[in-house]
C-alpha cells in the first residue's frame, strides 16, 4: 500500500471502531493472487473478541499471506479486512498500533541487548520512556528473560529469541495479538509455557489472539476455535469438538459390528458373507470388510440403525456395534489429505 | 458513543498512553513520515558505536591529515617567497604536497566509500536478520525506515566531516600561523555541506541497491562497481566518445576546439564525481572564475581578482542542484521499490 494512502488516512476524522457483534477481525472475500497463483482464495473469517483462534494448515497454505493482509503489510487482490473496525488497507497505521505481531522467523538486532531491542520497539510505538521502562521490566519477567535481558540478542538461543519476540509484540499493549508459527523451534516445555501465557492474556486481559501453526496437537488445547486452511481455502472452522462432529457428519465413518446367532453361537462364514452383502446394499455404505468374525463398515453417514436392522433381519443378534474413534490428528490429516487432493485436482 | 461491552475501542490498560486514535495521528506525521525520529536515532547510535564507521573514520582521518601536513610545508615555502598570500588557509585543503595529493582529492576519492559503507546493507541486513518484518509491523510509515536511515547516515557524515575540517583548521592555525578569515570559514562550511550532499549521493545509491539486492555482499559490490566506473572509467569513455563525435585534432578551427571541450565538459558532468570536483574547486579557490571554456575575448580586460563567496556559490549552484537531484532520484526509486515490496520472513 502506498504511503500516500497512509497519510491520507491520518487526516481523516477517525470513525469509532464499530462493534460488529464482538468480532475483532472480520475478513470477507479476502483474496491474494501472485500472478496466476492464488495464495488465499475468498477467505471469510470472523474472530471474536477475547478468543484464541488457531489458523492451522500445512506449509504454503496461505497462512502467512493471510496474516500479512490482516496487518496491512500486503494489499489483498480482492476483498476487505477490518481489524477492530479499522480497514487494514486504508488505515494500516491504526491497525498496527493495536495489533502485536510475532512474525515467522523473527529476528533482533544482534548488537543490541534484549532490553535495547524492546526499547526500540517501544520508541517506534511512541510509548513514553518511563512507561516503556516499566513495561519492559514487567514483560521480561513475564517471558522469563530477566537474567538475559542485558545480553546481546545475537547470543540468544532460538527459544530465547522467540520469548523476546512475545515480549516485543506485547510492548504496545495490543488489543489483538497475531502470532505466526509461535511454537516453531522451541522445546516442549517452552511451548507449554508460551501457550499458557497466551491463555492468561486471553483470560486476564481479554486479548484477541490469532495464531498460525502447522502443528495441531500442539495448539489445539489453547485454541477456542480453529480454522483449517489448505491451499488458500478455509475448509473448516470452529471449536475442535464441533469440527469432530462435522467430520462425523460429512466424512467417511467406520463401524465395527459383531453378531452372534440367535442361539448365542458364533456366526459361520457363509452367514457372515450374507450379512456383509446386505450391509453393502445399505445407502451410504462404501465398503465392508471382515476380520475374525467382526465386520468393519465404512460409510459416508451414520448407518448404525441400518446395520442393526440388517443384522436382525438375518435372524442374528448384534452384540457389538461401535463407531471407531477419530483422534484429532486423524481429522487433521484427513482435512489436509482432502486439501492436497483438491490441490491436485485443480492443478 | 457508548459501547456496552467496550469492544476493542481502547487498548487494554494503556498505562498512561491515550487510546489508539490519539496514538497514531500525530501532527508531525503530516510532513515527515511517522517514526522517522526513532529510526534515525537508533541508526545514528549504531553507526557511532559500530566498528565499520570507526575504521572508515581512521582511514579518512589519517590520509587527510597527512595530506594537510604535506600541503602546509609547501604553503609555508610559497608564503615565505611571496609577500602576500591570499586565502592561505583554503590552500591548506586544495594544494598538494610533494608526494601526496591534496585533502580535497582524498575526500573526493574516499567520500563515495563512506557513503557506500554506511548504506549498502541498510535494508537487506534488516531483512536477513528478520528484523524488517518486525519493524514494518510497528505503527510507522514505511518510508520512515528509509528516510530515518538516510538522515542518520548523513548526520554521521556531517559530524565526521565537520570534525575533520575543524581538526585540519586547528592544525592549520598551528602550522601556518594565521587564522581563517570569515569568508574562508563560510567557504569551508559550504564545502562541508557540498561534501555531505556528495556522500548523500552514494548513500542513496547504496541504499537503493540494498533494497534491490537481497544479499548485502551483492549490493556492496554493485555500489563499488558504480564508484569505480565513475572514478576511473567514465572519463576515459567520455574522452573516446568526444574524440569520435567532435574531433579537434591539429589544425582544428576555434569553433571545433570549443565544441570539443564543451561536449567533453557536458558528458563528464554526468558523473557525480565531476560535479563534486567542480563544486569544491570553485568553492575553495576564489580565483576560479568559470568552470567551462573561456575564450580569450571573455577575459580580456577583466579585473583579475578573486570572486566573492556569493559569486562562487552562484558559479557552482547548478552542480549542487544536480547532485541533490540525483540523491532525490535514487531516493524515489528506492522508495517506490520498498513500498511495493511484500515483506515476509
Amino acid at each position: 500500500m502506498g504511503d500516500v494512502v497512509e497519510r491520507e488516512a491520518d487526516r481523516e476524522v477517525r470513525e469509532m471502531p464499530d462493534d460488529n457483534h464482538g468480532s475483532v477481525i472480520v475478513a470477507s472475500g479476502l483474496t491474494k493472487k501472485y500472478g496466476d497463483f492464488t495464495a488465499v482464495d475468498g477467505l471469510d473469517l470472523e474472530i471474536q473478541r477475547g478468543e484464541i483462534f488457531g489458523l492451522l494448515g500445512p506449509n504454503g497454505a496461505g497462512k502467512t499471506t493471510t496474516i500479512l493482509m490482516l496487518l496491512g503489510l500486503t494489499e489483498p487482490t480482492e476483498g476487505t479486512v477490518r481489524v477492530a473496525g479499522y480497514d487494514s488497507v486504508r488505515d494500516p497505521l491504526s491497525v498496527k498500533s493495536i495489533v502485536g505481531y510475532l512474525p515467522d522467523n523473527v529476528g533482533f538486532y544482534p548488537n543490541m541487548t534484549g532490553r535495547q531491542n524492546l526499547r526500540y520497539t517501544a520508541s517506534l510505538n511512541r510509548i513514553p520512556r518511563k512507561v516503556a521502562e516499566e513495561r519492559i521490566e514487567a514483560l521480561l519477567a513475564d517471558v522469563g528473560l530477566n537474567e538475559a535481558a542485558d545480553k546481546r540478542a545475537g547470543k540468544y538461543s532460538r527459544g530465547m529469541r522467540q520469548r523476546l519476540a512475545v515480549a516485543d509484540a506485547l510492548i504496545k499493549h495490543p488489543t489483538v495479538l497475531i502470532l505466526d508459527e509461535p511454537t516453531i523451534g522451541i522445546d516442549p516445555e517452552g511451548v507449554r509455557e508460551m501457550l499458557s501465557m497466551l491463555a492468561r492474556l486471553r483470560d486476564e486481559e481479554g486479548m484477541t489472539i490469532l495464531l498460525s501453526s502447522h502443528l495441531l496437537h500442539q495448539v489445539q488445547e489453547v485454541c477456542d476455535r480453529v480454522g483449517i486452511f489448505v491451499g488458500g481455502h478455509l475448509i473448516a472452522a470452529g471449536p475442535v469438538p464441533e469440527l469432530e462432529r462435522q467430520l462425523a457428519e460429512s466424512g467417511d465413518l467406520e463401524y465395527e459390528v459383531t453378531a452372534v446367532a440367535s442361539d448365542g453361537r458364533q456366526v459361520d462364514g457363509a452367514t457372515l458373507e450374507k450379512l456383509a452383502d446386505s450391509l453393502k446394499s445399505v445407502d451410504g455404505v462404501q465398503d465392508v470388510t471382515s476380520e475374525r468374525g467382526t465386520l468393519s463398515v465404512r460409510s459416508r453417514r451414520d448407518v448404525r440403525a441400518e446395520v442393526a436392522k440388517a443384522v436382525v433381519a438375518l435372524d442374528l443378534l448384534p452384540v457389538h456395534l461401535r463407531q471407531r474413534g477419530l483422534s484429532l490428528d486423524d481429522i487433521y490429516e484427513r482435512y489436509f489429505h482432502e486439501g492436497a487432493e483438491a490441490d491436485h485436482a485443480s492443478a | 458513543m457508548p459501547q456496552p461491552n467496550g469492544t476493542v475501542a481502547v487498548a487494554e490498560g494503556g498505562g498512561g498512553v491515550s487510546p489508539n486514535a490519539g496514538r497514531v495521528s500525530k501532527p508531525r506525521g503530516r510532513f515527515f513520515p511517522v517514526g522517522i525520529g526513532p529510526v534515525a536515532r537508533k541508526e545514528l547510535a549504531d553507526h557511532l558505536s559500530g566498528l565499520r564507521f570507526g575504521i572508515l573514520l581512521v582511514l579518512i582521518g589519517v590520509t587527510c591529515l597527512a595530506a594537510v601536513y604535506a600541503a602546509s610545508s609547501s604553503i609555508r615555502e610559497a608564503v615565505s617567497q611571496a609577500q602576500t598570500f591570499e586565502f592561505a588557509f583554503l590552500n591548506l585543503f586544495t594544494s598538494s604536497g610533494e608526494n601526496l595529493p591534496s585533502f580535497v582529492s582524498f575526500i573526493t576519492f574516499l567520500a563515495p566509500l563512506l557513503g557506500i559503507a554506511l548504506g549498502f546493507d541498510a535494508l537487506n541486513s534488516e531483512r536477513s536478520q528478520g528484523t524488517l518484518s518486525r519493524l514494518v509491523s510497528q505503527p510507522i510509515h514505511r518510508d520512515a525506515v528509509l528516510q530515518g536511515k538516510f538522515v542518520a547516515g548523513l548526520g554521521v557524515v556531517g559530524l565526521a566531516l565537520t570534525a575533520l575540517v575543524v581538526i585540519v583548521a586547528g592544525l592549520g592555525i598551528v602550522l601556518l600561523g594565521t587564522t581563517p578569515s570569515l569568508e574562508e570559514v563560510g567557504r569551508l562550511v559550504a564545502f562541508i555541506i557540498v561534501t555531505a550532499i556528495y556522500v548523500g549521493f552514494w548513500l542513496a545509491l547504496a541504499q537503493l541497491f540494498s533494497v534491490l539486492f537481497k544479499q548485502a555482499a551483492t549490493s556492496a559490490l554493485a555500489s563499488i562497481a558504480v564508484w569505480l566506473f565513475f572514478a576511473i572509467f567514465a572519463s576515459l569513455i567520455v574522452g573516446l566518445v568526444v574524440d569520435a563525435v567532435a574531433p579537434a585534432g591539429e589544425g582544428a578551427t576555434n569553433a571545433e576546439v570549443i565544441r570539443h571541450e564543451e561536449l567533453s565538459d557536458d558528458l563528464n558532468r554526468i558523473s557525480p564525481s565531476t560535479l563534486y570536483d567542480e563544486a569544491t574547486t570553485a568553492l575553495l579557490n576564489p580565483s576560479v572564475r568559470s568552470l567551462g571554456v573561456l575564450v580569450y575575448e571573455q577575459i580580456d580586460r577583466a579585473v583579475v581578482g578573486p570572486l566573492s563567496f556569493g559569486q562562487s556559490l552562484v558559479l557552482v549552484w547548478p552542480q549542487i542542484i544536480s547532485l541533490i537531484g540525483c540523491v532525490l532520484l535514487f531516493f524515489t526509486v528506492a522508495y517506490i521499490l520498498f513500498m511495493r515490496e511484500e515483506i515476509r520472513a
